[in-house]
């Protein structure tokens, strides 16, 4: 058998391997090292009556003052899954600090100090739960001694809760601001010396914390990117070129420069073919006064376009070509058994191709961000999922070192991973540069959906035999889409690993034969991640299959993923590809690998939950999937009404097992939400391209799910578990979509191959 | 430039601004209220709801021109210590996750409940389905509007 690598990747661009790296491909994470480290343990300042008082900081993230109040960093940035309350909340317990005297403190971008702030891939727990659980009891037992000596007790005797050390035996407390010039003179204990709480002594972790920033969204007090703001601030709005890789030709401003308000148009380079992530679009800038005054005049612009070579581009006839590619023969990227062999002696072969379209991330927070450029530094106010990777932006494209750039976080108006791209951030930094004064760059909801970083479009092939004992004997899977990598680096026609690696090349079953093929396919817009990523469309094909294999197998679908799970055991992947490298987003396989009787668990209890197996009214049904991703295992059961061509989703049922649950009541929320952000992806968003310009413009042509068609009621359970906290931010979307379709073929007969679902086609 | 006054949560503001300038951006920029968001400009998200007099509208589509004497209300304005019904059930329920959409969620939820106090489960989602949530609230929200529904004094 021949087996090609999937591209060559290329050394080039240092700055592309920067960010390909910190999202999820290449790297492991204990590589890139979590952070934390000490900048000193205590410290002075003047207090309002200009005496100096002593404060402890034991770690980047947490410092406590004579007050009493405890200041503890957020450093992954809050987009909606609440990480700037769930991260510090672990700071806190451990500390055994009084909530209520804890102030969260956004971190500006700065990855020496404060480890990874890149916020995606659902690793914001995962990685930091320890690190966070340290801090807290590195500064509680510095605590504990300072208060010990003074009451010359044993520290062991000692312990803290609610801002206090308390010695038990004497009843002596002591308030953790009283204590803190003390601690400063105990030396830091070595990680191995800590002495972390037992799970049963939580107080917050595994509870339910509102957020922090609840009362002041209530409000309208809360700042996101767009509400930030500096004296003598301009606004600015700009026309990119329609085409991805086309450049400005020429322009005429004199109808723009025309509206009052207006004070400059300024020309924008692009950044050619690949895209990357870190360059603006070519463009024409306006900049004016006020947001209004900047867009009026930017739809004012008459600019002349050289399209470039993607001019021709349509994704229609992309699709077209993809179905004629995958009926070869592809690369080989995982093999277990002979396929071959298993197909010849089946008794059932099922062939399906499945097809899933283009879709932008659709934030209700359009890309913005303010930028001042002043005497050699520049100074950023963003919504950003990634503050460090603006920072090495900003500076490259200023031709400044990064210790020149300050980027600081404000909250994200959803991200999803769009703002994880900083480009919009150097668009600001740029004119800011070119203007001499503030400005800050508003996308419109259409600059937004014509000019995002798209989650692909795919097709697949998977053919599955049944033999002649009624088991599945062979799964072939085959993928065409335009690579992520292709963003940064235009040679790249073949999925990643780590692409492949979202719920195909860890396709987890039990069958002798497996074998996964990709074929090539060009990339002609900018290709991002999406909430999930390419776990969307290939839990979709997975997850549908099996149902499909269900039914040929006269089983039921729940009794047929338990038996295709097999018996418990762990799985690691690597014998069977090629590279010998399943990347597992960036964990250890060996240390963390696939484990069937976790997923079985799950799926057990989601069909005790859901009532599976119950009779429903004609034109209702359940249907399921089960789908790993991101570390966690999530099973899923949706109920579907079906009324003509109308689709209603009564009740979503989930459970989920996340290893330790540190927030249950955002762990609930991202479930919920993501059922909600599924149902689009199933039954409402399709991106188009037509000679290389997105045909859809606002919410009007790109749908996302409102109200009244929303899943109704949605039950999430959570499994107990003290092993290792894992994803939750994306793990919710993936299984949601086949278990939506396997629904509505449960309550109709007809089968779904194609996204968005259209049950009048 | 023209000059336009109008009345915004109770005050009277003189703004020298393009005519048609929408609501919205004279409350963000010029007025400097940001609770207000910008989310489509064409009136189909919601981000921007306030209140013409007690009707939910988009600001992003009301040219300043129009407005005259009608009393403007931003989230800002709905409740004098931020504990509004709707506030306080927002917070009850935990319902933001971003938080972006949610003044625009409350803003329009509160002229529902202006003009039927008691709304029903569909008439809730026929009111607010013209506001969106990408992160996907739609349950609490239900949920919170429930909760205030039928209570004695609302706004």
């Amino acid at each position: 058998m021949k087996i090609v690598p999937p591209f060559q990747k290329k050394s080039g661009n240092v700055r592309s391997e920067i960010f390909m790296a910190s999202r999820r491909d290449f790297l492991r994470i204990g590589g890139l090292a979590a952070g934390g480290f000490v900048l000193g343990v205590s410290f002075f300042s003047c207090n309002e009556k200009g005496k100096k008082v002593a404060s402890l900081a034991p770690s980047v993230y947490l410092t406590i003052h004579p007050d009493g109040e405890v200041i503890i960093v957020a450093h992954r940035s809050e987009m909606g899954t609440g990480i700037r309350t769930s991260l510090p909340l672990v700071v806190a317990d451990e500390l055994g600090a009084d909530w209520s005297r804890v102030r969260i403190v956004q971190a500006e971008g700065d990855e020496k100090k404060y480890g990874n702030q890149n916020t995606d891939g659902s690793f914001s727990i995962r990685m930091f739960y320890l690190p966070m659980r340290q801090a807290g009891a590195t500064a509680k037992f510095m605590l504990i001694q300072a208060a010990a000596q003074k009451w010359n007790v044993a520290a062991a005797e000692c312990d803290t809760d609610n801002g206090q050390v308390v010695h038990k035996a004497s009843g002596k407390t002591a308030a953790f601001g009283d204590l803190v010039e003390a601690a400063g003179k105990v030396a830091i204990p070595p990680l191995d010396q800590l002495k972390l709480k037992d799970p049963g002594q939580f107080k917050m972790i595994g509870r339910a914390t509102p957020i922090i920033d609840l009362h002041d969204i209530v409000i309208g007090k809360a700042v996101f990117g767009i509400d930030a703001a500096v004296d003598n601030m301009k606004y600015a709005a700009i026309k990119r070129c329609p085409v991805v890789g086309g450049n400005v030709k020429s322009y005429k401003a004199d109808k723009a420069l025309a509206v009052t308000g207006v004070l400059k148009v300024i020309v924008i380079k692009g950044g050619g073919i690949p895209p990357t992530i870190h360059k603006p679009l070519s463009g024409v800038a306006v900049v004016a006064d006020n947001t209004w005054a900047a867009i009026k005049a930017r739809d004012l612009l008459e600019v002349e376009w050289d399209l470039g070579p993607n001019a021709g581009y349509d994704s229609a006839a992309h699709i077209e070509e993809l179905k004629k590619e995958i009926v070869k023969d592809g690369t080989v990227r995982r093999v277990r058994g002979d396929f071959g062999m298993a197909k010849k002696n089946a008794k059932k072969v099922i062939e399906h191709t499945y097809i899933a379209p283009y879709m932008a991330h659709g934030t209700i927070e359009p890309p913005n961000a303010l930028a001042v450029v002043k005497d050699g530094n520049c100074e950023i106010w963003a919504c950003t999922q990634n503050p460090q990777g603006a920072r090495d932006s900003v500076a490259e494209a200023l031709g400044l070192t990064a210790e020149h750039v300050k980027v600081n976080v404000t909250l994200l108006g959803g991200a999803f991973g769009r703002k994880s791209k900083p480009d919009f951030i150097v668009e600001a930094a740029l004119l800011a540069k070119e203007c001499g004064f503030p400005v800050k760059v508003q996308w419109t909801r259409e600059d937004d959906i014509h000019h995002d970083f798209y989650h692909a479009l795919s097709v697949q092939r998977i053919v599955a035999t049944i033999d002649t004992n009624n088991k599945l004997s062979g799964w072939n899977h085959h993928l065409a889409y335009p690579s992520i990598g292709a963003t940064f680096d235009a040679s790249v026609v073949q999925p990643s690993d780590g692409e492949l690696g979202q719920g195909a090349l860890d396709f987890p079953y039990d069958v002798p034969a497996i074998k996964v093929e990709t074929h090539d396919a060009t990339s002609h817009i900018r290709v991002g991640w999406l909430r999930s990523v390419r776990n969307i469309p290939q839990a979709f094909a997975v997850g549908t299959m099996v149902d499909e294999i269900a039914e040929a197998r006269k089983m039921d679908p729940i009794a047929n993923s338990l038996d295709l799970l097999g018996a418990d055991r762990s799985i690691t992947f690597n014998s069977e590809i090629p590279k010998g490298a399943y990347p597992n987003y960036n964990e250890d396989i060996a240390k963390y690998p696939w484990e069937t009787g976790r997923m079985k668990k799950v799926i057990e209890r989601v069909a005790k939950d859901a009532g599976w197996g119950k009779k429903l009214p004609q034109g209702s049904a359940m249907g399921f999937a089960a789908h790993k991703s991101f570390l966690t295992y999530v099973a899923c059961i949706v109920e579907v009404k079906v009324e003509g061509n109308k689709i209603s989703i009564p009740n979503v049922y989930y459970a989920l097992d996340c290893g330790t649950a540190v927030n249950m009541d955002r762990i609930r929320s991202q479930f919920e939400g993501g059922a909600q952000f599924s149902t689009s992806i199933a039954l409402k968003s399709e991106i188009t391209i037509k000679n290389g310009r997105v045909e859809q413009n606002n919410f009007d042509s790109y749908k996302i799910i409102r109200m009244p068609e929303s899943p109704k009621n949605i039950h999430v359970s959570i499994i107990d578990s003290q092993d290792k906290p894992t994803g939750v931010g994306e793990p919710p979307v993936p299984a949601f979509t086949p278990a939506l379709c396997n629904a509505i073929y449960a309550a109709t007969g007809k089968r779904i191959y194609k996204l968005p679902v259209d049950l009048g086609a | 430039m023209p000059k336009y006054s109008i009345q915004v949560n109770g005050k009277t503001h003189e703004v020298d601004v393009l005519e048609d300038m929408p609501l919205l951006w004279v409350l963000r920029d010029i007025l400097g209220m940001k609770g207000t968001k910008f989310g489509c400009g064409r009136a189909l998200c919601g981000a921007c709801t306030v209140h013409l007099n007690d009707t939910a509208v988009r600001s992003c589509s009301i040219p300043v021109s129009t407005i005259g004497q009608n009393k403007i209300t931003t989230i800002e304005g709905l409740s004098e210590k931020g504990d509004h019904p709707l506030q306080q059930a927002w917070e009850k329920f935990i319902v933001p996750q971003c938080g972006y959409c949610q003044t625009g969620q409350i803003m329009n939820a509160a002229a529902l409940l202006k003009r039927n106090a008691k709304p029903s489960e569909e008439e809730i989602e026929q009111a607010m389905q013209g506001n969106l949530c990408r992160c996907g609230t739609y349950n609490r929200i239900l949920q919170a509007i429930q909760s205030v529904s039928g209570r004695t004094v609302i706004g």
